[in-house]
């Protein structure tokens, strides 16, 4: 298993501002530092608003994979 | 040392359900981003956390409607409006007010209550809804206020 492999999917999709977010705020709580979730989401709104969230927060976003369907983000819980 | 958290503070001071939504909103998410968020609520924004209040929709003097104001002013035209936009909210998996409330007190965001509104409108502690944390004049909100990041009047 590499290192950045996601051990949670957090599944947002369908759901707006201000719910994946604070879906996501409770998620990583739940998981130790240096965990990764993956997150998928529909809201366009989440492209600009999950990397503003990872700055304020102190969390990472390893990588955003837009697809037809989905957003797909890795993030990595830093503190 | 322990590094200073940033301050959200949002006045809100309209009861409508329209203007209810976006102290909420912010609120939840600056809370989700590791801020302190205060919601000061004066005023008719006073009937978000009273009791057994319905937030409605106003047609009147609301443009962004598809009706013609003057029609807004008719009865049952705000029951119908805000039938309306309840249900399209529903549709879009929008929260409720009821359940923000509980998501932004489960996120530790702090709610007080105007205390000259209080006395002008003869709202009493009992009437509030659990989750206010306190009762404060303008003095203790612009001490409050000293240090916030940001300050927001909706």
């Amino acid at each position: 298993m590499s290192e950045n492999e996601p051990s949670t999917t957090l599944d947002v999709r369908g759901l707006f501002c201000p719910i994946p977010i604070v879906k996501l705020t409770q998620e990583i709580k739940e998981h130790p530092t240096g965990s990764v979730i993956e997150v998928l989401a529909t809201d366009p709104g989440t492209l600009a608003d999950i990397p503003a969230w990872a700055k304020s927060s102190g969390n990472e976003v390893l990588d955003t994979k837009k697809e037809e369907n989905v957003i797909k983000f890795l993030i990595k819980k830093i503190k | 040392m322990t590094e200073q958290k940033n301050k959200l503070l949002i006045v809100c001071s309209k009861g409508t359900l329209d203007m209810a939504f976006p102290p909420f909103m912010m609120a939840t998410t600056a809370a989700s981003m590791d801020w302190e968020v205060h919601l000061y609520f004066t005023f008719w924004g006073m009937d978000i956390i009273t009791k057994n209040k319905s937030l409605k929709l106003s047609p009147v003097g609301n443009p962004s409607l598809p009706m013609p104001n003057i029609l807004g002013m008719l009865p049952g035209m705000t029951a119908m409006a805000t039938k309306m936009i309840k249900g399209k909210m529903k549709k879009t998996n929008m929260p409720t007010i009821e359940e923000l409330i509980k998501m932004a007190k489960d996120m530790g965001v702090k709610f007080h209550a105007c205390t000259p509104t209080m006395q002008l409108s003869g709202v009493k502690k009992e009437d509030l809804i659990p989750e206010v944390d306190d009762m404060m004049g303008a003095a203790t909100f612009i001490e409050l206020s000293k240090d916030a990041t940001t300050t927001i009047f909706v």
